[in-house]
């Protein structure tokens, strides 16, 4: 069996030396290539660099049949500073928000590259007659989209499936969505902060049961960057860089109707992969703040049993005593997560990771952790209930 | 950096049409054989990471790279898609194993273009939205413009191009993969009605399907799966200023950066003399001959083309087994097609040879490769 | 900075509209060719590896897990146990449905209660709302109901649906 190798042979550390984030929207004005070049350059500003300073650009973006525009990666090359330079885009489904860090590092960590623009970028809002139509087409064009499936089952599916396996109620569930909206109050970027109660979550529009309104993050434009350098260069651009310790991702099979849903295994595999990198053997004790991925307030929770940070159906109760707040003692989603910043795929996935970045470099403002914090960790998920990436920062 | 080896290979179809099998049933040909090709390696307990090559609208699924992992022995595995070329892929893979990631990474990129009937669609769909998707009925119109601009700056003639088409369709015939290879003549070429000017639908390569797989293990084990590894010397890819009326016509100068950083990587000064292959997109006639000079093969490939130095025993062997004017253009597995032409090639005993991508029209993308034995 | 725009700002910006034509015909290939012959002939068919035993539906030419060629086709029973079900107020296009639509994934025979993998299709379910509300359905044995054979084409629409057994 070939293992990951040990993080001691990593050929080169590679740090976080600044990151840039649009206004996150229902509608924006602005042009994809344009949103691009707004996070690219705020990224650019924050590291000190201009584009004649990056090498290469990396690109993550969700499906093409948002904005509208096949091989999407080559059209967003341009406002993505990937102009005449070595530039390519990841995919992994909603996933690619964190995978486009973690491609990034590689870039650097392999000695190819030595500064490195990440550039996550999505306007859902083209899409006609809803944004939901283009979900039609990601299921197996001969087994499943026949039923005219749209993605709000998925979700509702695999919640009502994590619910029955270990008796979780709706309104245990309905506190991170609580929980999440306000955490966004304090965030400049937000899409939909406010202050909410659990009765509003389960008074609003029921759309897939039992996934109703609240519960759901909106449809969202907007982009994010991230500037990544190797350990010289770092400590010449700031003295207080973010290093990134740890990487994993793992997809699992295309046959979602043949698993039990009720636990995401490959969640498990790629937290394990990222933290043996890190050398964290504790999740649950070792990890300060966490950003999961959170399209849906369960999604919160079934990821943070997959992250091993609460057992397997535990997540609920940890959540009402109080352990993922701002001022608890694991702080979960401090940005306000997709659910009270907005989910524009790719870019909410690079939101995340740069909300650690800026807790660990402790420039989240008003959004900062009460504790000090060292180690942080964000992740996302995407494709038919199999994809997941998971990255590991330190101070 | 260290040296990653090739100790792999393996294609299924490269036929106009394979509807025998599901673009999944395609991929797992094409990895079974790359996998004994690397000496019965096991992907699932043997590989560490895996890269799919794709695009969503080639594929007709949203998110397709949902369907990466189980054909190629990547599920539970972490597996990522690229959405470019299998050059680019190639690339990343390299990135994967320096990084320290990985020990043993697997590429893979396919193309069932005969699934896909609204094709030129589909290409005028990778325009930009507001400034030049639909300007034209016929997306070749962007070759077009280039080829016109290359041939005045190069005094190439139409001849020139036909004869470029002549030549690899000829060398195909004795590659199993060229299922458009003929004996043709300059005049078969230049008979044919124009599709855009100055390209004849025979200056124009057609679409075909294929699967390929790669395997490429770190210098430390490549050994372990085979006693010929080819090694990869160099690789990079890049992007011109990618929107049309920014970008640069008339010569390919995506191909030159990415040249350029490969060659670095090699320590390689002058390819001219050091590369004894070229294996390089030419899915329009006149991009052989472009994409030589941008390369630095040659200063004047139109001059090197009429003394007979691209054929096969001239002094660069251009296209030997045929190119895409033979084979075809798999989609994404293009530059994997080009690539496997030239592990054939050194396989058979030379001793170098560089691979270079393109993605095609619109975009101003390529990738190259440069390999020893 | 970018600009938001609201609902009535719509009217005041420039919108280009573009509808893709993007066709495609997915070959079904080897596997699939034969299920849904298989759905027309009122039968579930799957293949099964006979390394590690497991049955795939819908069917695969290879086992994802021993990445080998499966070994042979079976008939699987067209009745099995939902393992999670949904009413879905929303058509694929976000248009309120009055009568909602139930779906979900239904573990069929032969496999076992504590199986992680198992042969499983996603299918319309022919219960109540309130049966997924209270998640009563979800556990219980359901049995495929068919179009009737004339009707047929070789789809999973075929299958009307998975109904409660007693």
């Amino acid at each position: 069996m070939s293992g990951m190798k040990p993080n001691i042979y990593f050929n080169k550390r590679v740090a976080v030396v600044g990151a840039g984030l649009t206004l996150f929207r229902r509608r924006i004005w602005e042009t994809p290539q344009e949103m691009s070049w707004e996070a690219a350059r705020k990224a650019l500003d924050e590291a000190g660099l201009e584009l004649k300073d990056i090498d290469c650009v990396v690109i993550g973006s969700a499906p093409d049949a948002f904005d509208g525009i096949h091989m999407k990666g080559e059209y967003l090359s341009h406002g993505a500073g990937g102009i005449r330079k070595m530039v390519s885009r990841v995919f992994v489904g909603g996933a690619t928000g964190v995978m486009t860090p973690i491609a990034g590092w590689y870039h650097v960590a392999s000695g190819l590259c030595s500064k490195v623009l990440v550039v996550a970028e999505e306007k859902m809002s083209p899409g006609r007659p809803h944004p939901q139509a283009v979900f039609k087409y990601i299921w197996d064009p001969i087994t499943e989209k026949p039923l005219n499936p749209n993605l709000i089952w998925i979700f509702a599916m695999e919640m009502h499936r994590y619910m029955k396996a270990y008796n979780i109620k709706k309104e245990d569930i309905a506190l991170v969505s609580v929980k999440n909206k306000n955490n966004a109050i304090d965030n400049p970027y937000a899409q939909i902060p406010a202050k909410i109660t659990v009765e509003d979550v389960l008074k609003s529009e029921v759309l897939v049961w039992p996934v109703q309104l609240l519960d759901i993050s909106p449809v969202s434009d907007g982009a994010a960057a991230m500037v990544l350098v190797g350990e010289d260069q770092a400590r010449q651009l700031t003295d207080t860089p973010v290093w990134i310790e740890g990487v994993g991702w793992t997809l699992d099979s295309t046959g979602w109707p043949g698993r039990d849903l009720a636990y995401p295994r490959y969640l498990e595999h790629a937290a394990r992969m990222a933290y043996k990198m890190a050398g964290i053997e504790r999740p649950y004790k070792e990890i300060d703040v966490v950003e999961p991925y959170d399209p849906f307030d369960y999604k919160e929770l079934h990821h943070l049993e997959g992250l091993m940070i609460a057992k397997r159906g535990e997540a609920p109760k940890l959540l009402k005593e109080g352990v993922f707040d701002r001022n608890g003692d694991i702080p979960s989603s401090p940005s306000g997560g997709l659910l009270g910043v907005g989910n524009p795929i790719a870019a909410a996935g690079l939101m995340k990771t740069i909300s650690i970045y800026w807790q660990l470099k402790g420039t989240a403002g008003k959004m900062q952790v009460k504790k000090p914090v060292h180690t942080g960790v964000a992740q996302a998920w995407g494709d038919l209930m199999q994809a997941s990436t998971v990255i590991v920062m330190r101070n | 950096m260290q040296r990653v080896a090739i100790v792999g290979i393996g294609w299924y179809g490269f036929r106009p049409q394979t509807k025998e099998v599901s673009f999944r049933e395609m991929m797992f040909e094409a990895a079974v054989r790359a996998y004994q090709d690397a000496g019965g390696i096991n992907p699932r307990e043997e590989v560490d990471t895996f890269i799919s090559c794709q695009e969503d609208f080639w594929e007709g699924i949203s998110i397709a790279d949902e369907f990466a992992p189980d054909p190629i022995g990547g599920a539970m595995r972490p597996t990522m898609t690229v959405d470019g070329d299998g050059l680019q892929c190639l690339t990343h893979a390299i990135m994967h194993i320096n990084s320290g990631l990985s020990d043993v990474t697997v590429v893979e990129a396919h193309g069932k273009p005969s699934d896909i009937l609204t094709l030129p669609d589909i290409v005028d769909f990778a325009m930009d939205p507001l400034y030049v998707r639909k300007v034209s009925p016929n997306y070749h119109f962007i070759a077009g413009l280039d080829a016109t601009l290359f041939m005045k700056e190069f005094s190439a003639t139409q001849e020139d191009l036909a004869t470029v088409v002549v030549k690899n369709k000829e060398n195909g015939l004795k590659n199993p993969r060229a299922s458009y290879a003929s004996k043709l003549s300059v005049s078969d070429v230049l008979e044919k009605p124009y599709v855009v000017y100055p390209l004849t639908e025979l200056d124009i390569a057609p679409y075909v399907d294929g699967a390929i797989n790669i395997v490429l293990a770190s210098e430390e084990v490549a050994r372990r799966y085979t006693d010929t590894p080819i090694w990869i010397e160099g690789a990079s890819f890049a992007t011109d200023s990618a929107n049309l009326e920014t970008a640069t016509l008339g010569k390919a100068l995506y191909l030159k950066i990415a040249a350029d950083n490969a060659y670095k990587m090699a320590k390689i000064e002058s390819p001219s003399k050091e590369i004894k292959g070229a294996f390089i997109d030419d899915r329009y006639s006149y991009k052989e001959l472009q994409h030589l000079e941008a390369l630095s093969l040659t200063k004047d490939p139109v001059k090197a083309l009429r003394e007979g130095q691209l054929y096969p025993d001239g002094d660069i062997p251009t296209n030997p087994l045929g190119g895409h004017l033979a084979e075809g253009v798999p989609l994404e597995a293009s530059g994997l097609a080009l690539l496997i032409d030239a592990i054939e090639y050194l396989r058979q005993g030379k001793e170098s040879a560089i691979v270079a991508s393109w993605r095609g029209v619109p975009t101003f993308t390529g990738a190259v490769t440069v390999l020893k034995r | 900075m970018v600009t938001g725009l609201k609902d009535e700002d719509l009217k005041k910006v420039y919108t280009v509209t573009y509808k893709p034509n993007a066709k495609y015909g997915y070959s079904a290939g080897q596997a699939y060719s034969v299920f849904l012959q298989g759905l027309k002939d009122g039968k579930i068919l799957g293949r099964r590896c006979n390394k590690c035993g497991r049955v795939y539906v819908p069917p695969r030419m290879y086992c994802e897990y021993c990445f080998r060629p499966t070994d042979e086709w079976i008939e699987v029973k067209d009745e099995g146990i939902v393992m999670t079900a949904v009413a879905s107020f929303i058509s694929w296009t976000r248009e309120r449905l009055e009568t909602p639509e139930i779906v979900g994934v239904i573990r069929l025979y032969p496999s076992r209660d504590n199986d992680f993998v198992y042969p499983g299709l996603f299918h319309r379910i022919c219960t109540t709302y309130e049966k997924v509300k209270d998640m009563s359905i979800i556990g219980k044995k359901v049995k495929a109901v068919w179009k009737p054979k004339e009707q047929r084409v070789g789809s999973i629409n075929d299958i009307e649906c998975f109904k409660e057994v007693e």
